[in-house]
């Protein structure tokens, strides 16, 4: 009871904490590759207490949805890092929900947040609103079809039976079909967290922004919690593609040296795949926002295709 | 399980009918007095509701009856039953009539000296009861002659509004739409009476058990149509967008939440009952016709900007989701797979529950919103939330349940129909496992739109500043009415939260239909689907979420966060005023997905400028327009109208007015018809 309470407590540390370096390692990364020296490493954190010392300034045309949903956001995400099997496979409260529970969570999130961005009534906040469910929508049936993908190799949909089948079956890992699903995801991802080629996270002109349209009204604590959110939604994508797709280090029971074991394995690999995330973002130009449905269609054909090989190849 | 004589159940029946009609009659005898008219209605349907709802309660609990009147209609006779299916469906009546009622005693005051609340009241009673007694008739004539009561007496309620030129219209499609079905319907258990030599529906199940050949397949194709029309699947779903605006929003309520799962029903008896396990593609013809329906149906919801309207629009999106579930119970059951097929039926059904709570509750708030500011049309609405903030409540409430977002309702049947659709790869068939992998993107597209849709409905119609001068003025609506609301909207947390209760239920009802448990395991804190292969805990899910939203405050207040706030106006680019013309429109939040989907909507743009004489930097009035068009009316309903208007003015040749013609015509009819019945 105990040390399940304490594997609990140390996957929220992790993502609660680890989240604010993830987005300061991929700036550092992507400054260093533009041949810029970039901010420090720790510069996310320091953003966060400024904007905590800050008092909060609130449009008037707002109601309490625009004054809920960071909070909500925050708790969604930290609620996430609680079902995902980060650490070990035996997490305490694994069995709350699978894998299409937490797409379901974070489309929760992104239904607020979205709300939120017309709540002050800007043409701004509207404009990121609808292009994000735009984009939200359309990779729905993505990430549905690459579950089921992986779903038909795993058999479970449960996050951490799937862990636990790649971990001990390795030639699952080399099946076509997961790695087409692997591809099909990451692109998701990038879709979902607002990467490039999707969305530009270090934009604020007006006519591309999509995230940071929506949130451009938030300020003082409100921000430093969205921030923090869409910072925690990147970690766990990332985390969730590293150990879905790739379970090595992920710790099969609760013995506290290879948890930690996991959470060094784990930060590597985020690491390495915000790397890719740097790379690509530095050497690709976003694409305008009627091209992403076929990015979004491309990526869903790979995910058919995942699944048609399962069929056919059987 | 307490049991209880079918004496009683028949006498609990009696009662609530005679509620009903107690209270039909009593509205046209006080017809002269509207006020005394709407409060015997209403009252009435409300005592009648509950009556319904005990019953209700009673057949899920297992309770059953009987009932057979040989002589009140010739032929067959009059048969009532009850079994789960029914008690069901049943529940589902009484919700929708126990709030519909209560919200209605308020919202038709305003009919008051405008419209005729005698035939309201009268219609409305005889409505709740027609519908009642269609899921406990036990055989075909008493089947039919409640369905089309049924649909008449919605007819009579859709036309209350009769002075707009709206409602004529779609009274005339409701009533053209329902008798196709309902013809269909007639020949299909005909057919199958003449078939199974019997129209007694106990008997058919053992019955067609043997039986193949084309009719058999006939009458699937026929009874399908006939049900589905009154469903509403695309492509017979074009009543609904006209008919549910144009009523009065309680009988919106009840057509969109209640009638239409009546076709749920048939289509549950007809694949499951009726008929044992079909050939695949039964099964195959309902999945893709549901993930048509469900993904067009929230298509075209999202670029309709009339609140009422996309609410019509989700009932096909949503009837589509339950059908997803009903469909694929009816392959599982080909294929043998009956633990499977009791869990994707157990999914359908407790969508139907979900779906009637949450779009009674969507209609009722855009009833509420329309006594408010007097238009359905969201592009003159805004800022609501502040001045009705117990609507704003239940509407998101109802927003967030029809998206399917946890910790809501909607979440778990949607759960439910996405693991029985992916454990459909037990299958061993290529071509049922394709069909399958397009109901999960369908699903999984439908969700993501769904989500897109209520934030349009919601953010554009309740956030940010009023659009028009109505909306400024708007104010919270009387007390009965956030009532019903209120109740509705604690249901679907409710049924999200706990859904234990009536999962169970629902699994004994489907025990009796297929005879296997379904694959699936509840507790109070957990739902198992298929062994290990799913499992969701939507208590300790909203437990978890609530704690976090606790906690964050006083995480910031203990990190010694500035908790300070101060009011000033939006960022506008340093444009001095900020008014409700700068916000994004409905129309501008839809943009991208007509765009996306062009080739659905295939959008008509108009542009007209009307500049100034002296200068064409001068603009004097401008113009848009944009709209979607309907594939359907276009492609599929005007050819039909044209081709029955030609046929209409040929026949007019046999129309001479001589009235020896005539009788010469029934004389040759005469002899055919001996000649045929030899």
């Amino acid at each position: 009871m105990l040390i399940g309470i304490l594997i609990e407590l140390a996957q929220l540390l992790l993502v609660a904490l680890g989240a604010p370096l993830l987005v300061g390692l991929i700036r550092k990364l992507k400054a260093r590759l533009q041949g810029r020296r970039g901010a420090r490493l720790l510069q996310p954190y320091l953003d966060m207490r400024k904007w905590l010392v800050k008092e909060a300034v609130v449009s008037e045309n707002t109601s309490w949805i625009f004054r809920f949903t960071p909070y909500l956001q925050a708790s969604v995400m930290l609620l996430s890092a609680l079902l995902i099997p980060l650490l070990t496979v035996q997490t305490p409260l694994g069995f709350t929900g699978n894998i299409i529970v937490l797409m379901y969570l974070f489309l929760l999130a992104t239904f607020f947040l979205a709300l939120a961005g017309l709540d002050a009534g800007s043409a701004f906040g509207g404009m990121g609103s609808s292009r994000e469910m735009t984009i939200a929508a359309l990779a729905e049936p993505t990430v549905m079809i690459a579950i089921f993908a992986i779903a038909l190799r795993v058999g479970s949909t449960s996050l951490a039976e799937i862990v636990r089948r790649g971990a001990s079956e390795s030639m699952l890992l080399l099946n076509p079909g997961h790695l087409l699903a692997f591809i099909a995801l990451f692109i998701v991802t990038l879709a979902e967290t607002g990467r490039l080629p999707i969305d530009n996270p270090s934009t604020h002109l007006e006519l591309t922004m999509i995230h940071e349209a929506m949130i451009l009204e938030y300020s003082g604590r409100h921000l430093a919690l969205v921030e923090w959110a869409s910072g925690m939604k990147l970690f766990l994508f990332l985390s969730l593609l590293a150990n879905l797709f790739f379970p090595w280090g992920v710790a099969m029971n609760r013995n506290g040296s290879l948890v930690l074991l996991a959470g060094v394995v784990l930060a590597l690999k985020v690491g390495l795949l915000a790397a890719i995330i740097a790379v690509l973002e530095t050497s690709m130009a976003k694409l305008r926002l009627f091209r992403v449905p076929e990015l979004l269609s491309g990526s869903f054909l790979l995910a058919l295709l995942a699944v048609a090989s399962f069929f056919f190849v059987r | 399980m307490t049991q209880i004589g079918e004496a009683q159940l028949l006498r609990l029946l009696a009662v609530a009918l005679a509620c009903f009609m107690a209270g039909a009659l009593g509205a046209l005898v006080c017809g002269r007095s509207a006020r005394f008219a709407r409060w015997v209605g209403h009252v009435a349907a409300i005592l009648g509701g509950l009556g319904l709802l005990f019953l209700s309660l009673a057949g899920l609990a297992g309770n059953t009856f009987g009932f057979f009147l040989p002589r009140l209609i010739p032929i067959s006779g009059v048969a009532l039953g009850l079994d789960r299916l029914s008690a069901f469906f049943l529940l589902v009546i009484a919700i929708g009539a126990l709030t519909a009622s209560v919200y209605g005693l308020a919202y038709t005051r305003e009919y008051e000296g405008r419209h005729s609340l005698a035939a309201y009241g009268f219609a409305f009673n005889f409505f709740l009861a027609a519908m009642a007694l269609v899921v406990l008739a036990r055989n075909g004539l008493t089947f039919l002659i409640l369905w089309e009561g049924m649909s008449l007496a919605s007819y009579l309620l859709v036309m209350t509004e009769n002075d707009r030129r709206e409602t004529l219209r779609a009274g005339w499609t409701y009533l053209v739409m329902t008798h196709a079905g309902f013809a269909c319907l007639l020949v299909g258990f005909l057919v199958m009476g003449h078939f199974a030599g019997t129209m007694d529906f106990a008997r058919w199940h053992a019955l067609t058990g043997g039986w193949h050949g084309p009719a058999r397949h006939a009458v699937f194709v026929l009874l399908g149509l006939g049900f589905g029309s009154k469903a509403g699947v695309i492509p017979l779903h074009i009543w609904l967008p006209q008919a549910h605006p144009a009523a009065p929003t309680p009988v919106s309520a009840l057509m969109s939440g209640v009638m239409i799962k009546l076709g749920i029903y048939g289509l549950v008896r007809l694949g499951f009952d009726w008929f044992g396990p079909g050939p695949a593609w039964w099964g195959a013809a309902v999945l893709i016709v549901a993930a048509i329906s469900a993904v067009l149906g929230v298509l075209y919801a999202l670029v309709e900007h009339d609140l009422k309207r996309l609410l019509a629009y989700h009932s096909v999106e949503n009837i589509g989701i339950i059908l997803l579930g009903v469909g694929a119970g009816m392959l599982f059951q080909t294929y043998g797979l009956h633990a499977l097929a009791a869990l994707a039926l157990v999914a359908g059904l407790y969508h139907t529950l979900n779906h009637a709570i949450f779009k009674s509750l969507l209609f009722m708030g855009s009833g509420a919103i329309l006594q408010a500011t007097h238009t359905r049309n969201m592009e003159e609405m805004g800022g609501l939330i502040k001045r009705m903030p117990q609507t704003a409540v239940c509407f998101l409430v109802g927003s967030v349940a029809i998206a399917a977002l946890p910790p809501f309702n909607g979440f778990i049947s949607e759960w439910l129909t996405f693991q029985s659709l992916l454990l459909s790869f037990q299958i061993p068939a290529r071509a049922t496992n394709l069909v399958f992998v397009v109901a999960v993107a369908a699903l999984a597209l439908t969700s993501g739109l769904a989500a897109a849709c209520f934030v349009k409905a919601f953010g554009i119609t309740f956030l940010a500043l009023p659009r028009s001068e109505h909306a400024e003025r708007a104010h919270e609506v009387t007390f009965s009415m956030r009532a019903a609301m209120l109740l509705l909207a604690i249901s679907c947390l409710g049924l999200g939260v706990a859904p234990f209760p009536v999962l169970s239920f629902l699994n004994k009802t489907t025990f009796d239909l297929i005879g296997t448990q379904a694959d699936v395991r509840f507790q109070w804190t957990s739902i198992a689907a298929h062994g290990a292969f799913a499992t969701v805990s939507p208590l300790w899910i909203a437990a978890a979420l609530l704690v976090l939203l606790a906690a964050i405050p006083i995480g910031l207040r203990l990190t010694g966060a500035n908790l300070r706030r101060r009011t000033y106006e939006t960022w506008g680019c340093g444009r001095a005023l900020q008014t409700a013309r700068f916000e994004y429109t409905a129309t501008a939040f839809a943009n991208p997905f007509k765009r996306v989907f062009g080739l659905l909507y295939r959008p008509v743009k108009e542009l007209d400028i009307e500049f100034h004489p002296e200068s064409r930097f001068f603009m004097r009035t401008i113009a848009y327009r944009n709209e979607a068009r309907s594939i359907f009316e276009d492609a599929l309903y005007r050819p039909l109208t044209r081709f029955a208007q030609s046929l209409g003015r040929r026949a007019r040749v046999l129309q001479s007015g001589n009235v020896h013609v005539y009788l010469l015509y029934i004389l040759i009819a005469l002899v055919v018809l001996l000649l045929l019945a030899r």
